[in-house]
């Protein structure tokens, strides 16, 4: 009897042991599911789900504290994707879905204030005081977040025009033969 | 000399098609109206334009710069006027536009001067270099830059050189007939690949169905004097796809993750051959190519083009009949449908074919896939394209991947045999390019997450400082509690004692007076302000040409000047500057 219990007990120290050992050892840095879930997102960090940034959106969704369909840069698709991921419903979009866009400066108007050089999230305008700004629309991630502080209105979204280098070939439609 | 032959697996014999246009030799297409030659007409990177509108343009001439390694320069085909450099629709087949030199020729068609090249004497990488600039590219179709082609691995002897004329597709002749014509260039330039690369052995693969062909070419081979062998290949699509060729000729498989030459093998087409050896022994850059134009036309032929015609002139040449309804760019196989006639031949236009409604019937409708497996028994690489289209179809572009859909060449083979008329190759190439536009759009939001934490970084950075700017503020503030004539010579001892505040002594005379003190905290603040500008150099001195000197040195003696003239007035306007 004593021996048995001697053993359970051995048993149970040198296990216990090895899971305390191994939570020390293989720690993991950071949520994972945060980091899965910022991967979905479109890092456009505009704010339009009402949190600062992709990242905070992040957090609250894998906190349970936000929905998953506060993303309109993402669209039906992201949803789609972060209802995959998290085994929740999925939802239609809070807000309309837009097409991808750029901001354009209208460089004659600019007066040169720098509002929107520090509202751009990814630095994607340059320019200096008193001198014409103007956005790097390779960098631009159409998060509209440059319109608002514009004093004289000169910026305005542009939708992406299809071009050579990111035209896509279409889904082959397919034919309903009509029933006779 | 015998040659084994090697077998690769799948492919097609779909009828060749190819005798209405070998009957006549090679014309020479007269020059349009007007000429729309595209930047853009290799993979990578977009060349710049070298010329401005309304310059006068010479035949030859560098009209566009290849930018970076990966790309071909681009040049004018004839003498004339550039009206334009603007958006025109490019030979694609969205019919988008594409940033285009519009020329308007004058007739004379007047070479710029000619250079020919003593290729051998440079060393390989000027070679190279000379064939990036006079835009050699790949012509069988995929214009690859050439030059990029032409570097052995570096643990690995290239052992075969493949000289591709294998011509599978139907329809097609321009390859056939340059062969025919014009072997002996062909072999030539065969022989610079070779040398360039080192290659011990030079296998010139040529369909069996193009006897004609194989004779010139082994006639220029015993002209010439050298050991290249000339090799007939069983005649089945897609024999002249370069992974294919290499199998039949060499017996290598090149697996989907490495280039041939990292197996010892590397391959090219015929008129790359020979628009290689004009551009180095002639200095001729490539300006115009061999179009095979056929299929519903009265007069089948093949031109020799100059890029930038459009192909509504070309296919004006070969009087089009009454019911053609469509122009193929390319095989019908691999080929797409022109868009728009206004389109230009560019260096992958190989062969234009009319269509019309009983040379090429409309597909009927796509019925359910049968599981036949047909399409894999095809497939010359050895994929499962019934996998493939179930996954595409249902856009699950992941399990795609897993069953290699990027190794498809899209031959058509599949869509060739499915017995329910599936087009396979559509729902492929659609998945492929759902693909990379999701690989571009996963490239962007990680740089743009990479930009906002730099930018954040920076935020809380700036911010610290600012508060321990701020608290150094309030300390030096309390220690003012201290008499005020103490704080001020300590303000001024701290800006580091200079000449320019011993020319006020009223400042620290009057030490009682609050004013004063302010006072004197503005002009050591301004002294500090200037020490601080008197340390930044200027960058950008390094090499200098003597006229920049000299304009420099009037530029710093009336610096000079004018701050001797107002020792404390830090902000010059710029009207007394220019005084």
């Amino acid at each position: 009897m004593i021996i048995t219990l001697a053993i359970m007990a051995l048993g149970a120290i040198v296990l216990g042991a090895a899971l305390g050992y191994a939570s020390i050892k293989f720690k993991v840095e950071g949520d994972p599911l945060v980091e899965k879930i910022e991967a979905i997102l479109p890092q456009t960090q505009c704010g339009q789900c009402g949190y600062p940034g992709c990242k905070p959106y992040a957090a609250a969704i894998s906190a349970g504290e936000a929905d998953i369909n506060l993303c309109p840069p993402g669209g039906m698709d992201g949803v789609r994707k972060l209802a995959d991921l998290l085994g929740r419903e999925v939802k239609p979009l809070e807000v309309e879905e837009k097409p991808k866009q750029v901001a354009i400066i209208d460089e004659a108007t600019c007066i040169g204030c720098t509002l929107c050089i520090q509202a751009c999230p990814v630095d994607a305008i340059v320019g200096a005081a008193k001198q014409m700004h103007t956005i790097i629309e390779s960098l631009c991630t159409g998060c509209e977040l440059c319109i608002k502080p514009c004093p004289v209105e000169c910026i305005h979204m542009q939708p992406i025009t299809e071009n050579l280098d990111n035209w896509k070939w279409k889904y082959p439609v397919i034919e309903i033969k009509r029933a006779a | 000399m015998l040659q084994h032959l090697f077998g690769f697996k799948g492919g097609v014999k779909p009828q060749t098609n190819k005798a209405p246009s070998v009957q006549e030799p090679i014309g020479q297409a007269p020059l349009p109206a007007r000429l729309y030659v595209p930047l853009h007409q290799s993979i990578g990177g977009v060349p710049n334009p070298l010329v401005q509108v309304g310059e006068p343009v010479l035949k030859g001439q560098l009209i566009g710069g290849a930018d970076g390694w990966v790309s071909a320069a681009v040049h004018a085909p004839t003498s004339g006027t550039v009206l334009a450099i603007e958006e025109h629709v490019a030979a694609h087949p969205s019919g988008l536009p594409t940033l285009t030199v519009v020329i308007e020729p004058d007739g004379r068609d007047e070479w710029i001067s000619c250079t020919p090249l003593d290729y051998r004497s440079l060393p390989p990488e000027g070679v190279r270099e000379a064939l990036r600039d006079a835009g050699v590219v790949g012509l069988g179709g995929a214009v690859f830059p050439s030059h990029a082609k032409l570097t052995a691995a570096r643990s690995v002897a290239v052992e075969q050189l493949v000289i591709n004329g294998a011509e599978c597709e139907p329809f097609m002749t321009c390859d056939d007939l340059l062969m025919r014509e014009r072997a002996e260039e062909i072999v030539r330039g065969s022989a610079i690949f070779r040398e360039l690369l080192a290659a011990r052995r030079v296998l010139i693969g040529i369909e069996d169905n193009k006897p004609e062909a194989v004779a010139a070419m082994q006639a220029a081979v015993q002209r010439l004097g050298e050991d290249h062998e000339v090799v007939a290949v069983p005649t089945r699509y897609p024999a002249g796809g370069a992974k294919q060729l290499i199998r039949v000729l060499t017996g290598k498989e090149v697996p989907a993750s490495k280039r041939s030459t990292e197996l010892g093998v590397q391959c090219f087409n015929v008129a790359t051959a020979y628009t290689a050896y004009r551009a180095l022994a002639y200095g001729e850059p490539v300006i115009s190519r061999i179009v095979t134009l056929t299929g519903n036309v009265l007069q089948p032929r093949n031109w020799e083009v100059r890029l930038g015609t459009p192909l509504r002139d070309l296919v004006a040449l070969g009087q089009p009949k009454a019911d053609t309804n469509k122009y193929l760019m390319g095989g019908p196989m691999m080929g797409f449908e022109i868009p728009d006639l206004a389109a230009p031949v560019v260096k992958a236009t190989n062969c234009v074919i009319a269509g019309s409604p009983t040379l090429f019937p409309p597909s009927p409708p796509e019925m359910p896939c049968i599981r036949c497996g047909a399409c894999a028994e095809v497939c010359p690489h050895e994929l499962q394209p019934f996998e493939l289209y179930w996954f595409a179809r249902a856009r699950n572009f992941g399990k795609t991947q897993e069953y290699y859909l990027f190794d498809c060449i899209e031959c058509g083979c599949c869509s060739y045999v499915c017995p329910s008329h599936i087009p396979l190759v559509q729902y492929f190439r659609f998945a492929k390019s759902e693909i990379w536009s999701r690989e571009r759009e996963k490239q962007a939001a990680e740089a743009a997450k990479a930009r906002f934490e730099l930018r954040n970084a920076r935020a809380e950075r700036e911010q610290a400082e600012k508060a321990d700017r701020l608290a150094r503020a309030s300390t030096a503030r309390s220690s003012e509690r201290k008499p005020a004539s103490a704080v001020a010579s300590a303000a001024v001892v701290e800006a580091g004692v200079s000449s320019a505040l011993a020319s006020e002594p009223a400042v620290v005379s009057s030490a009682a007076d609050a004013d004063a003190q302010k006072k004197a905290t503005i002009v050591a603040a301004m002294e500090r302000a200037r020490a601080q500008r008197a340390a930044v150099q200027p960058r950008n001195t390094g090499q200098l040409s003597a006229q920049q000197q000299r304009e420099i040195a009037a530029i710093e003696a009336r610096r000079a000047a004018l701050q001797a003239e107002s020792p404390l007035n830090t902000v010059t306007p710029p009207e007394r500057a220019a005084e």
